[in-house]
């Protein structure tokens, strides 16, 4: 079996306005800058990840294949889920051997999901990814549902200080990021939905990202220090939240431990609200030790389905730029942490 | 990114008009059904659990059985969320809390709606709201079998508001109306006992050490020393806003403390010792009655040393 890892890595600056680009004209210097860096026009294998109601439009994942260069005709499939789920669909296209190298890449533009009072309508378009039966009818909004796993977690013996350190170093290293959004530090703010006040919560966030994989020698040639990719895994929880602890992760944990999430430096966590970072650290096990977020996480910029493939292009980097040798990269899709894919890397 | 040009702009909506249809089977069809005539009803699985809201499967996979249990309607909050300030797509436009609710008698819990009766915007969670409180639901008259038939789970009944009156005419009585007379001038009038000397402002026509009558009529000027004091953080409509400072002021020249708010001050720089002065309405306002002085603003002289004070707290 070819081992894989990632070779390049790509992002655009995140905006917290909307630029007034298109998604194809935001996406297309990323993939611009991966097939520069690599020297690749072609890949074995595309594969991305974007959300059509971000856009309003069905299919609108189609007309960003233009970013791309599809003709003649490429291998190419789409997840409609965060583009980490779109790498692990390259993974597994790039273990069948016949190929050695796969573009993955995932685009959203959230400040173009407006109500009609002017305000985001980011938090209630994602009602709509719930249970048409029981959930969606009642209209909870996703931070609605995120406090309610908050809750969960402080009345499991955690107090709200934890949540708020959670936030005030996601933003400070957010500003330290040249990609992420320049956020004030938090101040005495009023609940948001209680217990998450504003920091707690991903700000409205535009962006793109792409990450090319390769396998064995290809992966050397093309990278002078590739994350190989050492174990890969993603698991679900009932999508009935009521019919599970909502205070741990279990999924999490199951796919962690698949994963080999031990022994890690650096693990960047698709935790968008500041208390599902701490409910991750417990499920994956890490320590006081291991840098969580240098980033600053989605805390600090979060363009929705590109934000888990930067996690693994984030905590990809840290090898690259040899601060680390083996790293964490976790991505999260559904409320309350439903679904969780762990990737760890190695030197 | 390149933002120097004019980008064009417009409205969109993404809409099924009508609304989405969708089969909901048997076993969502059944609890549904059953919530539409008032009732609530989880699902019992191979393993002898209860299921609520019922589902078709088990978190292990498992098809449930196909007997229905009546759950309720008594129920219990797990986690809740508190939402102060309702988004337009939500259930109630006043704050309310998220929560998961489990039925007495089911093993799982289902999202819904809680309304404590908060109406203020923005209202910080009220401290009944935490996990174990005992809840059910507010039916809606008009049910037509969505999770929706239920418009709120509320508290369960553990008080009443019992409301008490009763009314009355008071006589002040001669000395105090002699008091109120002088206050309606703008004078504060007291008595000086003529066994022990003390002066009482205001008076009561009697020595209460003593036990004689008293009518020596001594008249004290609207200035004095704060003895001691509390700082009430309950509004009421006869004081400044919360908080705000209640004393007892030792009115030169007189034995015994009168209760009086003092203002003027920041409630944390109010101390032992302080002293003050009356600050009175404009007279046109005056009756018989304290409030001509709305309360004791600080004089700005040195403090009375604790000694000094020490026998009149």
């Amino acid at each position: 079996m070819n081992d894989i890892a990632v070779v390049a890595f790509a992002q655009t600056e995140h905006r917290g306005e909307d630029s007034g680009l298109s998604e194809v004209e935001m996406l297309a210097p990323v993939i611009t800058e991966v097939k520069q860096s690599t020297g690749l026009s072609r890949f074995g294998f595309t594969c991305s990840g974007s959300l059509d109601y971000l856009a309003g439009a069905p299919f609108s994942f189609v007309s960003a294949l233009d970013a791309v260069g599809a003709w003649p005709p490429i291998s190419e499939s789409h997840v409609e889920m965060d583009a980490a789920w779109a790498l692990y669909e390259a993974w597994v296209r790039l273990r069948h051997g016949d190929i050695d190298t796969a573009l993955v890449y995932g685009f959203g533009k959230s400040t173009q999901v407006v109500r009609e009072d002017g305000e985001s309508g980011l938090p209630e378009l994602m009602t709509l990814q719930l249970d048409p039966y029981y959930l969606a009818p009642l209209g909870p909004d996703q931070t609605s549902l995120a406090a309610l796993q908050a809750r969960a977690y402080l009345d499991a013996g955690h107090k709200e200080d934890d949540l708020r350190a959670v936030a005030v170093r996601s933003r400070a290293a957010g500003r330290a990021n040249p990609y992420a959004l320049d956020l004030a530090e938090p101040g005495e703010e009023e609940y948001e939905v209680a217990p998450l006040r504003p920091s707690d919560c991903p700000p409205v966030t535009d962006g793109a990202a792409a990450i090319v994989l390769a396998t064995g020698d290809r992966a050397r040639e093309l990278c002078e220090r590739p994350a190989w990719i050492r174990g890969i895994d993603h698991r679900t929880d009932a999508h009935a939240f009521g019919a599970r602890d909502l205070a741990r992760s279990e999924s999490a944990a199951l796919a962690g431990e698949k994963a080999g999430a031990r022994d890690v430096e650096v693990a960047e966590l698709h935790a968008r609200f500041s208390h599902e970072e701490l409910i991750l650290r417990d499920a994956l096990g890490l320590g006081d030790d291991v840098r969580v977020n240098p980033s600053g996480g989605p805390l600090a910029a979060d363009p929705v389905m590109a934000t888990g493939l930067i996690r693994v292009g984030e905590a990809a980097a840290r090898i690259r730029s040899g601060e680390a040798g083996r790293v964490l990269a976790h991505a999260s899709h559904g409320p309350c942490l439903q679904s969780n894919l762990v990737c760890v890397m190695e030197a | 990114m390149n933002t120097q040009f004019d980008s064009l702009t417009a409205d969109h909506a993404l809409e099924f008009p009508g609304g989405y249809t969708r089969s909901v089977g048997p076993v969502i069809g059944r609890f549904l059904t059953e919530l539409r005539d008032g009732r609530l009803v989880g699902v019992r699985t191979a393993d002898g659990r209860v299921l609520f809201p019922p589902v078709e499967y088990d978190t292990d996979g498992t098809a449930v059985t196909g007997e229905f249990v009546d759950v309720g309607p008594e129920c219990v909050v797990g986690a809740y969320a508190w939402v102060p300030r309702p988004r337009p797509g939500h259930p109630l436009d006043r704050p309310f809390a998220w929560a998961l609710i489990t039925p007495d008698g089911a093993d799982t819990a289902m999202l819904h709606v809680l309304d404590l009766g908060v109406f203020e915007p923005g209202a910080k969670p009220p401290k009944t709201l935490r996990a174990g409180l005992r809840v059910r639901p507010k039916w809606r008259a008009e049910r037509t079998g969505t999770v929706g038939d239920i418009e709120a789970f509320r508290p369960d009944v553990t008080m009443i508001n019992a409301p008490v009156r009763a009314d009355y005419r008071l006589s002040a009585g001669r000395a105090l109306s002699r008091f109120l007379g002088g206050v309606a001038e703008g004078r504060l009038l007291g008595h000086r006992c003529r066994v022990c000397g003390k002066v009482y402002v205001p008076m009561k026509g009697m020595c209460p050490v003593d036990g004689v009558p008293t009518t020596e009529e001594v008249e004290v000027p609207d200035t004095g020393t704060v003895t001691t004091f509390a700082v009430n953080n309950i509004p009421d409509p006869r004081a400044p806003d919360v908080p705000f400072v209640s004393a007892y002021v030792l009115l030169d020249g007189s034995d015994i403390a009168m209760v009086a708010l003092v203002a003027g001050v920041p409630a944390d720089q109010v101390r032992m010792g302080m002293r003050v002065r009356a600050a009175w309405r404009p007279r046109e306002e005056w009756g018989q009655t304290m409030a001509n002085i709305k309360w004791f603003e600080p004089t700005g002289e040195p403090d009375v040393p604790f000694d000094d004070i020490k026998d009149y707290l």
